[in-house]
Formats: structure tokens, C-alpha cells, sequence
């Protein structure tokens, strides 16, 4: 009996021809497409981009006829909701920058898409990233660098379970981006331009500071210090959810030299502001674990750390201090490090694990 | 595409039904010799013109009113519009008050959402458990400045019929006017204008085996409603736009089809349906039919499954070929869990596990056989995945 596999479907070009291989390769293809968020005034907006609305939903569906599979649209709106936009308001609350991303990988797409898949019969689900998914030597499964590097997106992918894993297919992985639009073109795809999408799809305003005051209410923060390390005020700041670490521009403060933010402390309501020399550090902590291509974290190890999206990483040596709590120090001092942020570890480019960074 | 399309059971007659194959025969002469615009001086557009006003007079006459009486407008959605945004312009002066109910179908719902920012008041009353609008709430509601009452003859989702009777003694005892959503009811059930005192009606025709982008409404004489569409003369100036000859033609067709097996089909689908509601109540655990038993549409079964995604049991009826719904068609897709379900006090979770089957004459007891079995066989199967569903059990077992 053919394999059945769930495709979460975009309409655009790398999910499309995510499932256009899957189909060549013979597995019994159904297309989903997921709906996690909406708001009708943002609908217009949405058109000219973003990745899970209605327009998606049209896209996704003239591929999904043409390759002639079932198509359905999935409402994952409510656990969106909990395990993305509220924790993205309450990470920023407690004065750390979240990456929703992550935690719509791990949450919503795959927790709750596997498990809703598997409920319909499929025993896998397939997603178009440009990453590879590996059985290591030891028998874990880990997410790796794809043939192509220009688009890095397993950093995002670090915190999916070996379940998750185990029951996932990433056929565009193993080809480059331009060899994907081509597949596209010669298959005949109807695949819907799209620009990239914008960096957080449920702010598509990009104003995440009026966000978080609009969602949070009467919790949201009000106005206070920035001090420097030593607590001298240097003026008044908008709220703390309106910085994050590393950040120069839009502070302003006169200072006569370019200062930057170099902590957030939610208990004072104060953003402490320091030189250049202060956003640099030669260690980082993180908790809130996951153990990827490594069981279990013993002695030290000497890997690759990605402290961002977008980072090129820089090689450190990790050691456990605690049950959830990793050390990381690195050869060089690394630029913002930012809590909230995830830090991914690789070897062999491979993901190891990663936590969230303290 | 699915693996049983072979035989494909159609239960999702509330959100279209097929197209009577007589009705079909009726239009194609509109699109083939007497394609003839109804509006124009020479014999070609009599023809048409002639088509109209008999598909006008059979559908006044099948609910007690004038020929004069009956728009024809692009389907049930643009009626409720018309309906409630004229009405509220037009009696403005005397008031802004609209009433309505909370299970009203959205045409209704976010076009009272529309009047509400242009600065109208809506009452959203309450209904009862089993969907049926509370009479006191009702009268209790009406002010010196209501204008409008708009209560939907039958629900789409449960199926629910209204007293609509009692409804328009109460419109007319305060001399408010009285609108209804007729698109479930029309055709499917017996009703007299004058004797329930309504004063609109909108009605839609693919709901009874019309042609679908075609439906009326019917507003009595003497309604000072004005024009919906500008540009024409056509319905009288007050509904522009050259008419839709062959679905009105198609209409009139389904309409006398509709009435002239009134009786015989309700006997019919009623069997279906409650051989349905037996059989899914005696077969699964954990369910629980929604809407009244016996106040209700004859071709309308709506259950709730506890512990499980109505998503998911829809997608794998599909899979087996069965088309159900799990609520109102009109969402684009996603499903959230239903203002109807919500609204006569299902929580949210069990709102979420409903399920909507609505039946036609034509379908028959093997099929009704053929998917509660397929029901209970994925029913049982979401459960045993749902954490819910273990938690459940292992607590009724301690």
C-alpha cells in the first residue's frame, strides 16, 4: 500500500514542488493548507504577501488541482493563538525577544499538524524547507543544512521532538532553489508569486511594540528609565517591549557616540544602555533544552552557535550546568546576545540541540 | 479523488442541493433561442418577459402573496442585505433599532455588524437549548424605536423551526415590521405570509434544487423599502440590472417542483433523518443531537461528538466518499466552532466535534446505513488518538 503523506501547503514555490516530488516518488499525496491566522482588516495586506491566509488558500489550491490531489484547508487558529501570539506577548513582557517562528514549528505545525495528519491516515506530513532531515550513526534524527546555504532555515527547525522527526519528509532539501523553480516551470506548477514573507506574519504592520500594547491591555508596560549598568538615568524610554538587546537605532538618546541596549529589566521597567564594547559577550546560558542529533549533553563539546536567525555562527564549548541549563562559551565574544532568542547548536552541520538563551 | 467517489453520498443538502434535471430542461431554452433581454420592444424579448412574470406569479402564489410583491435579486444573501440595509434607511427617521437573533446566518449577522458602525442599534435575542427564539425575550426587547424585527424561519446548521406564527402576532401587535431568512424554509416548508404576518421574505434557489446566483424577496405592499441596486428599471426601479432570465426560469421550475411533492418529500427525508438520529444515537457513545427533535427542518440532522476534531471526521467522510458539513457552508473552508452550537450553550470543545448531515428525498436508507457505519468506524478512531478521550475513560474508571 502507498505511503500517505500530508503536504502543508503554501501555494508557493517550494511547497509546491514539495509535493509534486512526493507524488513522483509515489507516495498518496493530500494537500493542507493551514489557516492560523486572520484578521479581515489585515486581509488586503495579507494579499500582497504572507503565507497563511485566505489568499494561501487559493494558491494552495489551483497547485493542489493541478496535481490533482485532495486538497483541505485546516483550522489551527486556536493553538496558534496559545502557543504563538500569547507567548510572543509574554516572552516580550518579561523583557526577552521570543522567535514565534520556533514555536509555531514546534507547536503548530508539527504538533499539531502531525497529530491531526496521523488522525486522517497519513503516516507522514512534508513541508517545503530547504533542510535535511538525518538518521545519525547513533539512530537519533537530526535536522541538517540543505544543499543549498543561501536560505539557512534549520535554525527555526531545532526544537521538533524525534517524533516530530521521525514522521517528517523534507523533499526539497535535497536541491538548490534555483533547481526547485525549475522543477516548478518544467512541471507546469502554477505556483503564485509571492514575495518573501514579511518577518512576523501576524504583524504585518511590523509595529510589534503597538502589538504587544494592544494584546497585553492594561499589562502592557508604561514609560521608564534607561539607566547605564552603573543606574544612572540617561532619559525616558517608550516601554520596554519596544527594545531589544543590541538595538542603536530609535533610542533617542543624545549622547555624542553610538550607545545601545545591552539588557532589558522587566521588574525595574528599565532598558540599561551601554557603549560599544558592552553588546559583546564570551558566554551564554540557556535552558528550556531540546536534544536533537545528541541524547544527552556530557563533559564538553565543541560545536558551531547560532544566537539568531540570519547569524553565521560562532564556535564555542558547551557543558550542562544544571538538569535544563547549558553554558556556552565561545572562542570569540559574540555580538547581542539576546534572551528569548534561541541558540542552536551544530556538528557536521547538523543540529545537536538548542535552548532558549537566559 | 477520494476512495469511495464511485459511490458518492451527498449529505450536505443545506448548503446546495443538485439541480432537479427538469429545471436544467426549463433554462437551456434562455440561453439557446429566447435569449431575448425581457426589457426590450421586439417579440425575441417577449418571450423572456413572458417567462419572468410566470416564474413571478407561481412563486407569489406559493406563499400567499401579489406578483408585484416578489424581487428577484442574485441569491438569499443579497435579499437579507436588501432586507435589512433598505429597511433601516427607509424608516431611519423613526427609529434605529434593529432585533434579531443570535443564530441568524451571517448575511444577517455581519450585515447588522454593517448597520451597527453606520449607527443603528442591533438586540441580538437568545434562543433556548434547542435553538428556538425566546418569545418574552423578544417582546421584551421591542422599543419605541424598533423598526425592524429579523428572525430566520429554519436555522441552517440545526435545523431549528422558529414560531414564526407567534413571532409575527408580536411583530404586528407592536407595529414593527417583520423580516425572515427563508432560505432553508422556502420550499421545504408550507407558508402564508399574510397568516404569519411577515412583511419580508428572502428566499434563495439552489436551496431546493434551483439554480444557484439566483434567489427573491418578497416584500409586502405599502413597505416603504427602497431601490437595493440603481441603474434600471427593472423589478419595478428597485432592483437594477438586466434580469437573469434562465435562473429565474430555473427557479420557477424548482419551486413548482418543490410544492407540487411538498408532503410526500418531508414524509421522505423525515424517515432518512430520524432513521439517522436513531441509528448514530444508538451506535456511537458520547454524542448528542443538537437542535429541537421535533421542531425541525425534515431533512436535518446535526450532532455533536465528544473528544474529537469535526475537522478531521469531515475530512475522512470525504476520503470515504460522504459529504457532510459541520455547520454553515459559507466560512471559505476553516472551521471555527459554530456561533449557532456556541449559542444554545454547547462549550466550545464539544461545539468543535459537530457534525452536519442534511438529507434529500432522492438519498436512501443504505446510504444513511453506509455512513453511520463509516462514522462509528472514524469516530472510534479519532478517539482512541484523543488524549482527551483516554483522560475520559480512565477517569470513569476509578
Amino acid at each position: 500500500m502507498k505511503k500517505k503523506v500530508v503536504v502543508g501547503m503554501s501555494g508557493g514555490v517550494d511547497s509546491s514542488v514539495a509535493a509534486y516530488l512526493l507524488k513522483e516518488q509515489g507516495y498518496e499525496v493530500i494537500g493542507v493548507t493551514m489557516q492560523i491566522w486572520q484578521d479581515e482588516q489585515e486581509l488586503e495586506k495579507e494579499e500582497n504577501g504572507g503565507c497563511c491566509g485566505l489568499s494561501a488558500v487559493e494558491d494552495a489550491r489551483r497547485v493542489a488541482q493541478y496535481l490533482q490531489i485532495p486538497y483541505y484547508v485546516m483550522n489551527f487558529k486556536e493553538e496558534f493563538r496559545e502557543k504563538v501570539m500569547n507567548y510572543f506577548v509574554e516572552e516580550y513582557l518579561h523583557g526577552r525577544t521570543p522567535n514565534p517562528c520556533i514555536a509555531c514549528n514546534r507547536y503548530v505545525k508539527w504538533e499539531s499538524l502531525l497529530q491531526r495528519s496521523i488522525a486522517i491516515g497519513a503516516d507522514y506530513i512534508a513541508t517545503g524547507h530547504y533542510a535535511r532531515i538525518r538518521q545519525l550513526p547513533g539512530g537519533r534524527y537530526a535536522i541538517c543544512k540543505s544543499a543549498t546555504d543561501q536560505k539557512d532555515q534549520t535554525y527555526a527547525l531545532y526544537n521538533l521532538t524525534q517524533y516530530q522527526l521521525a514522521h517528517t519528509l523534507m523533499p526539497v532539501g535535497e536541491y538548490r532553489k534555483e533547481e526547485i523553480r525549475g522543477l516548478a516551470e518544467r512541471a507546469g506548477l502554477p505556483v503564485a508569486q509571492k514575495p518573501d514573507s514579511q518577518e512576523i506574519c501576524f504583524i504585518p504592520d511590523n509595529d510589534y511594540a503597538g502589538f504587544i500594547d494592544r494584546e497585553a491591555g492594561e499589562r502592557a508596560p508604561g514609560p521608564g528609565d534607561f539607566v547605564t549598568s552603573s543606574g544612572e538615568i540617561l532619559g525616558r524610554h517608550k516601554g520596554i517591549t519596544h527594545y531589544t538587546v543590541g538595538q542603536r537605532k530609535g533610542l533617542q538618546l543624545s549622547m555624542g557616540h553610538p550607545v545601545f541596549v545591552t539588557r532589558i529589566c522587566p521588574d525595574t521597567n528599565e532598558v540599561v544602555i551601554g557603549e560599544g564594547e558592552d553588546v559583546f559577550s564570551d558566554e551564554l546560558f540557556c535552558d528550556r533544552i531540546n536534544y536533537m542529533g545528541m541524547e544527552d549533553l556530557q563533559g564538553t563539546k565543541r560545536v558551531l552557535a547560532k544566537i539568531r536567525y540570519g547569524h553565521k555562527g560562532a564556535y564555542g564549548a558547551i557543558e550542562k550546568v544544571g538538569e535544563d541549563r547549558i553554558r556556552c562559551r565561545f572562542e570569540e565574544p559574540v555580538r547581542a546576545v539576546t534572551p528569548g532568542q534561541a541558540v542552536v547548536f551544530y556538528e557536521n552541520e547538523c543540529v545537536l540541540g538548542g535552548g532558549t538563551i537566559l | 479523488m477520494s476512495e469511495g467517489m464511485r459511490d458518492l453520498i451527498y449529505l450536505d443538502n443545506a448548503a446546495t442541493t443538485k439541480t432537479a434535471p427538469e429545471v436544467v430542461e426549463a433554462m437551456l431554452p434562455y440561453f439557446t433561442e429566447n435569449y431575448g433581454n425581457p426589457s426590450s420592444i421586439y417579440s425575441l424579448g417577449s418571450a423572456a418577459k413572458k417567462a419572468v412574470m410566470e416564474s413571478r406569479e407561481y412563486i407569489a402564489s406559493t406563499i400567499g402573496a401579489k406578483n408585484n410583491e416578489i424581487y428577484f435579486t442574485g441569491g438569499g444573501s443579497e435579499a437579507d442585505n436588501w432586507a435589512l440595509i433598505a429597511t433601516a434607511e427607509a424608516y431611519a427617521s423613526r427609529g434605529r433599532h434593529i432585533i434579531t437573533s443570535k443564530i441568524e446566518h451571517h448575511a444577517i449577522l455581519h450585515t447588522c455588524e454593517y448597520l451597527e458602525s453606520k449607527g443603528y442599534e442591533i438586540t441580538y435575542i437568545d434562543v433556548d437549548e434547542n435553538g428556538i427564539v425566546k418569545l418574552d425575550d423578544l417582546k421584551a426587547a421591542i422599543r419605541q424605536d424598533t423598526i425592524l424585527i429579523s428572525i430566520m424561519f429554519a436555522n441552517n446548521e440545526i435545523g431549528t423551526i422558529q414560531p414564526m406564527k407567534e413571532i409575527g402576532k408580536i411583530a404586528k401587535e407592536h407595529d414593527v415590521l417583520l423580516h425572515t431568512d427563508a432560505v432553508q424554509a422556502y420550499a421545504h416548508l408550507p407558508i402564508d405570509v399574510d397568516e404569519m404576518n411577515i412583511d419580508m421574505l428572502s428566499a434563495s434557489g439552489h436551496k431546493f434544487q434551483g439554480p444557484k446566483g439566483i434567489g427573491f424577496l418578497y416584500i409586502r405592499t405599502g413597505i416603504k423599502i427602497r431601490s437595493f441596486l440603481h441603474g434600471g428599471q427593472q423589478e419595478r426601479g428597485r432592483r437594477a440590472g438586466t434580469e437573469n432570465v434562465p435562473g429565474i426560469v430555473g427557479m420557477g421550475k424548482a419551486a413548482q417542483l418543490a410544492f407540487s411533492h411538498l408532503e410526500e418529500r418531508e414524509e421522505k427525508e423525515k424517515e432518512l433523518r430520524d432513521y439517522l438520529i436513531k441509528k448514530i444515537g444508538e451506535e456511537i457513545p458520547y454524542c448528542r443531537l443538537n437542535g429541537d427533535r421535533e421542531k425541525r427542518l425534515s431533512n436535518n440532522v446535526n450532532y455533536s461528538f465528544r473528544f474529537i476534531e469535526g475537522e478531521s471526521l469531515l475530512i475522512m467522510l470525504d476520503r470515504k466518499g460522504i459529504c457532510g458539513s459541520s455547520g454553515s457552508a459559507c466560512t471559505s473552508g476553516s472551521l471555527d466552532p459554530s456561533h449557532v452550537l456556541l449559542a444554545i450553550g454547547l462549550p466550545h470543545e464539544i461545539a468543535h466535534g459537530s457534525l452536519r448531515l442534511t438529507v434529500n428525498w432522492e438519498n436512501t436508507l443504505e446510504e444513511m446505513d453506509r455512513t453511520v457505519e463509516t462514522i462509528k468506524e472514524i469516530v472510534e478512531r479519532l478517539r482512541a488518538m484523543s488524549p482527551l478521550y483516554e483522560d475520559y475513560i480512565a477517569r470513569k474508571g476509578q
